[in-house]
């Protein structure tokens, strides 16, 4: 057993290392991960530190992308900003999941009505504008970095119960699982011993691509205005400072925003990677 | 046909039900009541007034029974009036509504017209220069942060080539235009929302459109056609696209949420006065009623989208009609 599990992951691992882009996103995953694990090391500056001497400077050598419009570093700002991105794209990511997983699995394995029920339930939370939503659930609660993660992951799981309850459908008319019921398996067993571990390649996919999606929507909601709070950096709310005198701090808008491109289209490149390499045949 | 469309109008009719269970939910998740706003803020309001307000309101009433109020008046169109300025619900969205509806079809418009070419052009002629460079476009469309490319278009075309204006629908003295002019006027207003609106969509839908074509070009019947002789134009697009296109119709009714959703995005960095930002500016004063009622309207337009483009994929293929299949 362990050897064919460890000969999948090679095979796996050979498939993936061949595809140069994917190789690249997982990089600039990586290297985001590193940048937001050594910020107070990185950082040249406190990201807090208002200097009414410098404000809205230009790129130089002691400020490399310039200052804010109060006198923050830029850099320094983005650096704390790319801890933000990636809590709030791993949690909202993770609530996503769980839910996906749970609703998909249990359409999936029981069918019948509770399959019609909760895929009706999906077709209704795709037609409501997920913007809208999270924008209306917002002005209910507080704006802050953990209502945001769980109101875009309470808005985004119907990809992965669909997937999930695909999966299902198609494994539980395996030989494996005809035999495990004959061997009295109960439901519960059935769903998370035996067939969800064989259903979990497409979700990790849409895991890291759910990520990307995470990472955006955090930044319009702060761009907004209605995401990460002040002083808090945050990638998009560095944008929204900078709304106002872009005109004349141009560095204030155009990094950050590279930033926010740079790290989705990292986790999108590593997502498709993943997918390849899991799914050979899919690929033509 | 007709089984195929009394099947899709029920299901129509379920979604509206459950939207309006969920907003109708969401307006009960806030913390406190309604009534707090005009009686918590207001000390000389007694106890017995808020009870006089609660009664008034019918928040007294179980759930369900304020549910039942509730959609009765929303179906009557009645969202109540603003907090922020008391006038109705329903004339500031009938005012703001028109111009995100006509943004927003002109987006849908362009993302069809555009990224459906690309992705069959990619299809037919795969990991060729153009294949290559339309997949580095679609991964980075999908990387950029539409908000922040709406600036810098805004930056580029607005202030340092002054070739556009960077604010509204049209220019104060529209009124003095003749109707080309003011057809020149509306153009250069709307190109840059209507091209930022639509740029999400774009990569997406010529990405998918490419993955379609390229399914529906390895199968049998596609070899057969051009083992008869037919000119690789009409195999391409009579036999290839028709059967690739039901799929994609249905993407871009799947986008429709996301269409409506960005609005918020671009019209409040165009300072557009339509639904999104109306939605915006609700949300940041807790104009409830407003937010409540522009939701729903809202998700409403999504679902005659989605509606639409089953009936339009009902046209494009004929076997769809006899099947009431999902």
């Amino acid at each position: 057993m362990a050897g064919k599990q460890r000969s999948t992951l090679e095979q796996f691992w050979a498939r993936f290392k061949r595809n140069r882009t994917a190789i690249a996103g997982g990089l600039i995953v990586l290297s985001v991960f590193v940048i937001a694990l050594l910020a107070p090391i990185l950082s040249p500056y406190d990201p807090a530190f208002i200097d009414i001497e410098t404000i809205l400077m230009g790129p130089t050598h002691a400020h490399p992308l310039g200052t804010d419009e109060l006198g923050r570093d830029v850099l320094s700002r983005m650096i704390w900003g790319s801890r933000i991105s990636l809590l709030v794209g791993f949690v909202a990511v993770g609530i996503s999941i769980l839910i996906g997983i749970l609703i998909g699995a249990v359409a999936g394995y029981y069918g019948g009505w509770a399959d019609d029920v909760l895929m009706q339930f999906v077709d209704i939370m795709l037609s409501i504008p997920t913007f809208f939503l999270i924008l209306a659930v917002i002005a209910l609660v507080e704006p802050n970095i953990w209502n945001i993660m769980i109101v875009i992951g309470i808005t985004s799981w119907m990809g992965v119960a669909r997937l999930v309850r695909g999966q299902f459908l198609t494994l539980k008319e395996m030989d494996y699982i005809t035999a495990a019921r004959a061997l009295g398996a109960k439901d519960g067993r059935m769903i998370f011993f035996h067939i969800l571990p064989n259903a979990m390649s497409p979700v990790y996919v849409s895991a890291v691509l759910g990520v990307a999606g995470a990472i955006l929507t955090e930044s319009s909601l702060s761009f907004l205005g209605l995401g990460v709070q002040p002083p808090t950096p945050s990638w998009g709310s560095i944008i929204t400072g900078g709304k106002d005198t872009i005109e004349i701090a141009w560095w204030l808008s155009l990094f950050p925003g590279l930033a926010i491109l740079i790290t989705v289209l990292g986790y999108n490149l590593l997502g498709e990677g993943l997918q390849d390499a899991l799914n050979p045949r899919l690929k033509e | 046909m007709l089984s195929f469309l009394g099947y899709r109008l029920f299901r129509f009719f379920i979604s509206l039900v459950g939207v309006t269970v969920i907003t109708f939910g969401i307006m009960h998740l806030a913390p406190g009541d309604p009534t707090d706003l005009q009686t918590t803020m207001n000390p000389r309001v007694s106890a017995q007034a808020k009870d006089n307000l609660r009664k008034l309101y019918g928040l007294d009433q179980p759930l369900h029974v304020q549910y039942a109020r509730w959609v009765k008046r929303v179906a009557a169109l009645d969202f109540g009036t603003s907090f922020v300025d008391g006038q109705t619900v329903v004339r500031k969205i009938t005012q703001r509504m028109p111009i995100t509806i006509v943004i927003n079809l002109l987006a849908l418009t362009l993302i069809f017209l555009i990224a459906l070419p690309i992705g069959v052009y990619s299809a037919t002629h795969p990991y060729s220069t153009f294949d290559k460079a339309a997949t580095v476009f679609v991964f980075v469309g999908f990387a950029t942060p539409t908000f922040w490319l709406a600036l810098l278009m805004m930056i580029l075309f607005g202030v340092i080539l002054g070739w556009l204006p960077i604010s509204g629908y049209q220019s104060l003295d529209v009124g003095g235009m003749t109707f080309v002019e003011r057809l020149g006027d509306w153009t250069s207003h709307l190109l840059l929302p209507v091209f930022i609106s639509a740029f999400g969509g774009l990569a997406g839908l010529s990405r998918y459109a490419r993955a379609e074509m390229l399914e529906v070009i390895r199968q049998d019947y596609i070899r057969t056609a051009r083992a008869k002789g037919l000119s690789e134009r009409v195999v391409v697009y009579k036999h290839a696209l028709r059967n690739a296109l039901i799929p994609i119709i249905t993407i871009l009714g799947l986008s429709v949420p996301g269409l409506i959703g960005g609005s918020v995005i671009f019209e409040t960095i165009f300072a557009i006065d339509g639904m999104g930002r109306l939605f915006y500016q609700s949300v940041l004063s807790r104009d409830y009623p407003t937010i409540m009622g522009v939701t729903v309207l809202g998700t409403v337009l999504t679902l005659i989208g989605n509606l639409l483009a089953d009936l339009s994929y009902a046209v494009a293929n004929p076997t769809v009609r006899l099947h009431r299949g999902k």
